[in-house]
């Protein structure tokens, strides 16, 4: 048996928006999420909040890569994710949730259970 | 209980007490140190650099367990009671005693050489007597320039002309021999040395002697055994030095031909309980002016202290020297003048390039016995652990220009790396594989590199060699320094990120590497941070041009130079606080924060500020932070300049200016120093005649007084050697290297810096100088570029589909009637 997984796309903004290599958050009642578009075009989509320090601040990190890996660092305390599995690469134990996304029309939507 | 008694509180005195202390855990010995010195024992090998602005706190060397008697020679020795008497009538007994006296200066039996303004150069009081009479004599109401004459040109006689001229007088060395430093150079190795020194604006007269001296009113005459006779205000006798042996001819000890208290490979004398280390010590008939083999005897009479039979062995002894002489590299170690026979000499010199490099090999031109270095002694280090060791190439090869890299590798285990400490390669690799992973924990767990210096480029090879030096890449995406990258982008021109990692680097970069380059651009001009790709390069900080709080909120910072504020300014900054509801402190850095900004309001607050006459503060960036000033003449009774004038100008000059690390100043109006300029990366005080100016200082982690770098100062120049320091430090810093570290890194250290940004030895003045003029004429307000641009003012929401709504995270309360953050969910530390 296979379970569907429903989600909702919702739109967040224009992929324009979106300066390559820069994260931006958006709002979906109670869920931030961090929207990342990378240097090939990749769109991201991960928690917004930190779990180090409880602040809603990843999308503000630097972009960039850990072994080829594209990662997002933490502006609090420095630790990188990983933008594709929302694993943090300096411990293994704490990760961010991720969310699909794509665009479509121009427009960049994320799926929200 | 037993009792050592050490007479002589000098270097080698305390380090003997120092190596008792280390052995004897078991308490064996109690030790009683009497000194006739009425200071603590200091660093005589640093003794010059008092006149640079060390102070005497700086010099002295650690304190240690132990009764301490100063200011109180010893007169007598009674051996049979085994008591020894001091000058004011006090008597100690001893179970063992030693004699660790030193030296007097030699001063030749010249009539007047008693007169006042005749000195010489061994203490720190005979220092004090020099700077003071300089100083009389700088202040004499006549026309003409303030001269000295010092007396011997070896090793002191160069460091004390050296002294002179920071005094202010122009010194001429007048030394019998036919070159200087006869003992430690050739004759080839002198003419051009003669050419360096002169060029260095001393005068040298050699071949001739001071045959008298006489007064002329305020001022003295030496006349030379020539007939010539030379005007001075101040004269030096650094005619060598005689050991301070009196104490045991009168007790019946045997002196040696020449002097000093002979001793045999244990250093006793002739009484089995007296020894004698030092420059008092007779080692086997000979005596040695140098710290290192004073050392090596202290640890061998320790060793014998606490039951073990060490011995020291004279064809070990390392005579090397290199003198501490601004802009003239002089080197000289082993068998400088192969005096081993069948010995052979390689000889490079190049007198365009102003280098002499001789070298002293066997007879079967396999090892390497010494050797001399005049111009360029930047192998000495490496060449000297080489002595006594098979050559690793032909000689020729070593010091030819372009020769071969001397790497550390083909030393063995036993080479001495630090010979002031005698310190070997393997000690040294021991060290770094237990840990000691940088050249300051080397020096902690080691004491190589702690006495003269001249190690700390060899100790730096040997980390890169073993793998450990934490390597100079800057992070995964590029090999090289963030000096290279420097060199790199200037000289290319690449403006872009992406560029430079694309042709010098791998990968996409990361939060170490991104802010580093976007540093480098902002340096070198390339317009607002927030431009283009360069935006994408920001640390959140720079980002947003404010400081990311724990919260997820931003602290704002508006420049207030010098810390001068009008009542409207600080009204100004009430109210947007007022009305934005932000927490307001006064800073450490004579301004006002305030905090718990959401992104959203930032450029709303801003606007603000901008309208009201302020400007970014750069507390976010790795930038000139704050000029502090203390009130100054305009109100302070004691000030003699003023101090807020000047800070004012300093700060409106370097704001913007984006550097490896932040950058902090102070000006202080006068010596009081309220402004506490010396803890600052610069820092300027001000004298009755300009500006003194040190560098290097910081609070922080690891608190560091700043150094003196330059003194009296005008205005004019202050700023220049400023603009010269900061472009210096900021083209060859490393990443968050702050103004200190980078000093201490820096091959030849102060005395470096100095010659590149005062004597512009490396011919870089004008072009560091140009280089702040465009970032002067180039500044404008960071923030006032964010709110005229509608693109970059887009970046400020806190959601990019709800621009106006705030991060719901965000909550506060009121404490002391201000708000605060709520307590974060601490998820994980
Ligand atoms: C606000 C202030 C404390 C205060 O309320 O007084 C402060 C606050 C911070 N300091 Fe500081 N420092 C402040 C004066 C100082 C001082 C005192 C001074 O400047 O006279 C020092 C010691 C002096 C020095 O730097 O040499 C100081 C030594 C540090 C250090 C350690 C630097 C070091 O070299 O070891 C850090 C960490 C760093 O920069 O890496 C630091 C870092 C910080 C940061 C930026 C930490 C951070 O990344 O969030 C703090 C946030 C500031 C903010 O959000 O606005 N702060 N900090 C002071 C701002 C002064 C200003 O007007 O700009
Ligand atoms: C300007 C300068 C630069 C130098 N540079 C270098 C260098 O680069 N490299 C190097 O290796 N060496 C250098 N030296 C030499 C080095 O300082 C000495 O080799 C070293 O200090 C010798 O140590 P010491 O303990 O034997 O003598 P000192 O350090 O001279 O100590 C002897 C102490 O004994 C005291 N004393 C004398 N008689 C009595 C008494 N009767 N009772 C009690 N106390 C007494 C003296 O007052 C003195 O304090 C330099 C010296 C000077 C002056
Ligand atoms: S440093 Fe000197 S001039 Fe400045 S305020 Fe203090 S006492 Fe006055
Ligand atoms: S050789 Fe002088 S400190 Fe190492």
């Amino acid at each position: 048996m296979t379970v569907q997984l429903q989600v909702r796309w919702l739109v967040a903004c224009p992929l324009e928006r979106l300066q390559p290599e820069r994260g931006v958050a958006a709002l979906f009642g109670d869920t931030q999420v961090a929207l990342v578009r990378t240097h090939d075009g990749q769109v991201h989509a991960i928690g917004n909040v930190d779990p180090f320090s409880g602040a809603g601040v990843l999308s503000r990190g630097i972009v960039g890569d850990r072994g080829g890996v594209p990662t997002i660092a933490s502006p609090v305390y420095k630790q990188a994710f990983d933008l594709r599995t929302g694993r943090c690469l300096d411990d293994p134990e704490v990760s961010v949730p991720t969310y699909p996304v794509r665009v479509v029309g121009g427009m960049v939507e994320v799926g929200l259970p | 209980m037993k009792d050592l008694l050490v007479i002589g509180n000098g270097m080698v005195g305390h380090r003997l007490v120092q190596a008792v202390r280390d052995r004897d855990a078991a308490g064996a010995w109690r030790i009683t140190v009497v000194g006739a010195e009425a200071r603590a024992a200091y660093d005589r090998v640093a003794l010059s650099s008092y006149v640079d602005g060390v102070s005497a706190e700086e010099l002295t060397l650690p304190e240690l367990d132990v009764e301490l008697h100063l200011g109180d020679p010893a007169v007598g020795i009674d051996r049979d009671a085994r008591t020894v008497r001091t000058e004011s009538g006090r008597v100690f007994r001893y179970d063992a005693l030693v004699l660790a006296t030193g030296s007097v200066p030699f001063v030749p039996p010249v009539p007047g050489r008693d007169l006042p303004g005749c000195f010489v150069y061994r203490t720190l009081d005979d220092l004090d007597a020099i700077t003071t009479a300089a100083a009389e004599a700088m202040a004499a109401d006549r026309p003409g320039r303030r001269s000295a004459v010092v007396v011997g040109g070896g090793l002191l006689g160069l460091e004390a002309a050296r002294a002179l001229r920071l005094l202010g007088l122009s010194p001429q060395v007048v030394e019998i021999a036919p070159r200087l430093l006869p003992v430690q150079v050739d004759e080839g190795g002198g003419a051009l040395l003669r050419r360096l020194v002169e060029s260095e604006d001393l005068q040298v007269r050699c071949g001739v002697s001071v045959t008298e001296i006489t007064r002329d009113r305020d001022r003295l005459i030496a006349t030379l055994s020539d007939g010539v006779e030379l005007d001075a205000d101040v004269i030096v006798f650094s005619a060598g030095i005689r050991p301070a042996d009196e104490l045991a001819r009168r007790a019946g000890l045997p002196i040696g031909e020449r002097g000093g208290v002979l001793v045999d490979a244990r250093c006793r004398t002739h009484d089995e309980a007296i020894w004698a280390v030092g420059e008092v010590a007779a080692l086997e008939g000979r005596t040695y002016g140098l710290v290192a083999p004073g050392y090596a005897m202290a640890e061998v009479v320790a060793d014998q202290l606490v039951g073990g039979s060490a011995t020291v062995v004279p064809a070990e002894i390392d005579t090397s020297t290199q003198l501490k002489m601004l802009g003239v590299d002089v080197a000289s170690f082993g068998d400088a003048h192969a005096t081993t026979p069948g010995a052979l000499e390689v000889v490079v010199n190049d007198p365009v390039a102003g280098t002499y490099s001789k070298l002293v090999v066997s007879d079967d031109a396999k090892t390497l016995l010494g050797g001399i270095l005049v111009g360029d002694a930047s192998r000495y280090g490496a060449l000297r652990a080489l002595v006594g060791q098979p050559l690793p190439a032909d000689p020729v090869a070593l010091i030819a220009p372009g020769g071969v890299d001397l790497g550390t590798d083909a030393l063995p285990d036993s080479a001495q790396i630090c010979s002031c400490n005698a310190v070997s390669k393997g000690a040294i690799r021991t060290a770094v594989e237990s840990g000691a992973h940088d050249v300051p924990a080397i020096k902690a767990c080691t004491r190589a590199g702690t006495s003269c210096g001249s190690c700390v480029p060899t100790l730096k090879k040997l980390l890169v060699e073993s793998g450990v030096e934490v390597s100079k890449a800057l992070c995964e995406h590029f090999d090289r320094s963030r000096a290279e990258l420097f060199e790199i982008v200037s000289a290319t021109g690449i403006r872009r990120f992406s560029q430079l990692i694309a042709r010098y680097g791998r990968g996409r970069g990361c939060d170490v590497c991104k802010p580093a380059v976007a540093s480098i651009l902002a340096s070198l001009g390339t317009g607002h941070v927030l431009d283009g790709e360069q935006a994408t390069l920001q640390d959140t900080n720079d980002h947003f041009l404010a400081n990311l709080q724990r919260n997820g909120t931003y602290s704002v910072v508006p420049r207030i130079p010098g810390g001068e504020i009008t009542p409207e300014g600080l009204i100004a900054i009430g109210e947007v606080a007022r009305d934005f509801g932000l927490y307001t402190k006064i800073t450490g850095g004579q301004r006002i924060d305030m905090f718990g900004a959401r992104v959203e309001q930032l450029p709303a607050i801003w606007r603000r500020l901008v309208d009201a006459g302020f400007e970014s503060g750069h507390a976010y960036g790795k930038a000139l932070r704050t000029v502090k000033s203390c009130v100054g003449t305009t109100w302070c009774r004691y000030g003699v300049q003023d101090s807020v004038e000047l800070a004012v100008v300093l700060e409106l000059r370097y704001r913007g200016l984006r550097a490896p690390h932040k950058v902090k100043a102070g000006v202080s109006g006068c010596a009081r120093e309220c402004a506490e300029a010396r803890s600052k990366d610069f820092g300027i005080i001000a004298t009755e005649k300009g500006w003194n100016l040190y560098v290097g200082g910081n609070g922080g982690f690891s608190p560091r007084h700043a150094e003196l770098l330059a003194s009296d100062l005008d205005t004019e120049t202050l700023v220049k050697i400023i603009d010269r320091f900061l472009m210096f430090y900021i083209r060859t810093a490393d990443r968050l290297q702050r103004t200190a570290a980078w000093i201490e890194s820096m091959e030849g250290g102060l005395d470096h810096l100095r010659a590149v940004v005062v004597d512009d030895a490396l011919g870089i003045c004008a072009d560091l100088e140009a280089a702040m003029e465009a970032h002067v004429a180039n500044y404008s307000d960071e923030w006032r570029g964010v709110l005229e641009d509608e693109e970059k003012l887009a970046r400020f929401v806190s959601f990019v589909n709800a621009p106006d709504t705030p991060d719901p995270l965000i909550r506060t309360r009121v404490e002391r009637g201000q708000p605060v953050p709520v307590g974060m969910p601490e998820v994980r530390r």
